[in-house]
């Protein structure tokens, strides 16, 4: 669908920020975050609990539960600002030309209708034109699309009757039957058996290699951001620390933060007795998180200046960039060097 | 399904059986009798209505006659409020007009309820949640015979320029009449119908598939009315069965206040005049309607909601 537009921007999020205002205090959930997509791109979105990362993806889909809220920054779809949408132009965006599929499958889908029912619902909220029948046989197609059987039985069922991977392959039915530019998969493999992980995913790299969507996927799982993605952006307390192509992040790592999430991943090609590495430390309280890198309490490398000031983007390579002081002054290192040398040559 | 129908009929007459035999037993272990007035009569009277009525042999004979008579569909004569006319023929006048009225009621208060319910959840923390909570509040905690008092006093004369409905109920004028009884029965299921579908409400927007409705795009209107009170309502059809036989059977206050005859009002006078036959007649109608109404509920339960398997459940 979007052939020929493969370098063109999908998504642009610029300095999103976004609060809970809760009675304890304004909780920034996220805390300016800026990234594009482009078409049929995919993009992993890496972070342990309350980083942030389904917030992120909730304010596109403007499902940010009260209280809270966007409170800066932009977000730019096709040319179109989402926050700039109204009522009923965000309820005909969703579903239509951004889909999302979450961690729970059992959970996720309405237990007291059948599954043919809240497929074809999910079509025709958007299509108005198309017939019942119409409507029916093409979830028919969705639903063999993403590997069901026997759909006509199976459509007339309901969701207690379907395992938990069979529901995640309903979910991903539902969302893709409208077609939408792009997929914001939050966590979907999270709740399901390893297997089954597997079938997941596999399937979602053939159905994107087949519809050329964009996915935002959401995940605390390095694995499968290596299997699925393009490119990675890490979060840590609200915070992109590190972004950039896959490969960028798997072998130059250059956050304390990756690099210790790289650590505590297990390996196929390890030595057998090679311990993993947790992070010490817990997670930043986000009610009241620490003046300068969020990180730094955690970090090993941690310098004076970490403890003071969030530290800026260093580019590291193309399209890689990472938020810490230690790159920092290495680049600044680099620039120095190099001005030493070329003052040598004069 | 015909299986697990036949086991609830099993265990409904066991119900039944045991409703009987508890109100036979304390009926008669309360003191007084059907023959006391004011003019006491005289110890030959007694003895000759006691042996009449077969009220002269010990309890658990009384008891074992009873049932006898009420396996073969005898519910016998009343003994002192219409003398010698039978039960069921009492009760087949006065339910009727219970009937009515209950229905009447319980519809508006369904009708209002369960949308007002999902008001309020959807409104919720507002200012319609706040007074919507007021009213239900008070109308959970007023008895029904200040609602109707106070509703006399409103419209039936009370105050004089708006003497608008009848004071005594009277079927011959019309719709007019039913009005304010059904009003004052319904007060109460309906606030409570509110109060229940709020917070079940609450608790089924709060589920996720709320939130895959949101991806999908669908309206609002749609996610409220077709996701979340579908799943909402069950703790109201729990609520409803029982309260249904109760209302239908009449409320005994409204129909004393409003003087309606009907099969509730003469539950009551029935046990202050000790018209024994009376009493269990009405027990055992009482007793069956509300089973019957348990039933239906779980029925319904299947329909609402596909994952209640009714078959495995009673086994």
């Amino acid at each position: 669908m979007a052939e020929g537009k493969d370098n063109q921007k999908l998504l642009e999020v610029k300095d999103l920020h976004v609060s809970f205002f809760t009675p304890a205090g304004e909780v920034k959930a996220v805390g300016g975050i800026s990234y594009d997509l482009n078409y049929g791109e995919v993009m992993g979105v890496v972070g342990e609990s309350g980083s942030g990362k389904s917030q992120e993806a909730y304010s596109i889909m403007g499902l940010l539960q009260s209280p809270g809220k966007v409170v800066g920054g932009s977000i730019t779809f096709e040319g179109q600002d989402v926050l700039k949408f109204s009522k009923e132009e965000m309820t005909a965006f969703r579903g239509s030309k951004v889909a999302m599929i979450f961690q729970n499958p059992m959970t996720c889908l309405n237990p007291v209708y059948t599954i043919g029912n809240q497929l074809v619902e999910a079509l025709r909220a958007h299509d108005k034109e198309i017939s019942k029948a119409d409507a029916e046989k093409r979830a028919m197609e969705m639903m063999e699309m993403v590997g069901i059987n026997n759909v006509e039985k199976r459509m007339k069922q309901y969701p207690h009757e379907f395992s938990g991977g069979m529901r995640q392959r309903v979910m991903i039915a539902m969302g893709l039957i409208c077609h939408p530019q792009l997929l914001i998969a939050d966590e979907p493999t999270t709740a399901l058996d390893v297997t089954i992980q597997a079938q997941i995913l596999e399937l979602m790299k053939a159905l994107q290699k087949k519809t050329k969507m964009g996915i935002i996927f959401i995940t605390h799982n390095l694995g499968v951001v290596a299997d699925i993605c393009d490119k990675v952006s890490v979060m840590y307390a609200g915070k992109i620390v590190e972004q950039g192509p896959v490969d960028d992040i798997f072998y130059k790592a250059a956050h304390p933060y990756t690099l210790g999430l790289l650590r505590s991943m297990p390996r196929v090609d390890a030595d057998s007795y090679e311990r993993l590495i947790p992070i010490e430390g817990t997670p930043v309280d986000m009610l009241n998180p620490p003046e300068g890198c969020p990180f730094a309490p955690r970090c090993e490398h941690c310098m004076k200046i970490c403890l003071k000031k969030m530290p800026p983007y260093v580019e590291i390579g193309e399209n890689h960039r990472s938020a810490c002081w230690l790159r920092v002054q290495e680049y600044l290192n680099k620039k120095s060097d190099s001005r030493e040398e070329n003052g040598n040559e004069q | 399904m015909g299986k697990y129908v036949a086991k609830r009929l099993g265990m409904a007459l066991v119900t039944i059986f045991l409703v009987t035999c508890l109100t036979f037993l304390l009926m008669n272990a309360v003191p007084g009798s059907p023959w006391l007035s004011e003019k006491a009569p005289s110890e030959a009277t007694l003895a000759a209505l006691n042996a009449k009525y077969g009220m002269d042999k010990p309890v658990h004979i009384q008891l074992l006659k009873y049932l006898q008579n009420l396996l073969k569909g005898d519910f016998g004569v009343s003994l002192k409020m219409q003398k010698n006319r039978a039960v069921l023929s009492i009760i087949g006048e006065m339910f009727p007009v219970s009937a009515k009225v209950g229905a009447i009621a319980l519809c508006w208060a369904v009708l209002v309820g369960v949308p007002l319910g999902c008001l309020a959840a959807f409104k919720r923390g507002k200012l319609t949640d706040s007074i919507l909570r007021v009213v239900c509040t008070l109308g959970i905690s007023m008895p029904s015979f200040v609602v109707a008092s106070i509703l006399l006093v409103a419209f039936a004369g009370g105050i004089a320029s708006m003497k608008i409905f009848p004071t005594i109920f009277d079927p011959s004028v019309g719709w007019r009449t039913y009005v304010l009884p059904c009003f004052a029965l319904g007060f109460y299921p309906m606030c409570y119908t509110a109060r229940q579908t709020r917070s079940a409400m609450l608790d089924s927007l709060n589920q996720e598939f709320i939130k895959t409705a949101k991806a999908k795009g669908l309206k609002n209107s749609k996610i409220i009315f077709k996701h979340a009170l579908r799943n909402a309502l069950i703790p109201v059809i729990t609520y409803l069965g029982p309260q249904v036989a109760f209302t239908l059977c009449g409320g005994f206050v409204v129909e004393s206040v409003f003087s309606i005859p009907g099969l509730g009002r003469y539950f009551v006078q029935s046990i202050q005049n000790r018209d024994y036959p009376v009493i269990m007649g009405t027990t055992v109608f009482l007793a069956s309607f509300i089973i019957l109404m348990n039933m239906v509920v779980d029925i319904l339960y299947k329909i609402a909601d596909p994952r209640i398997n009714l078959t495995k459940g009673g086994e």
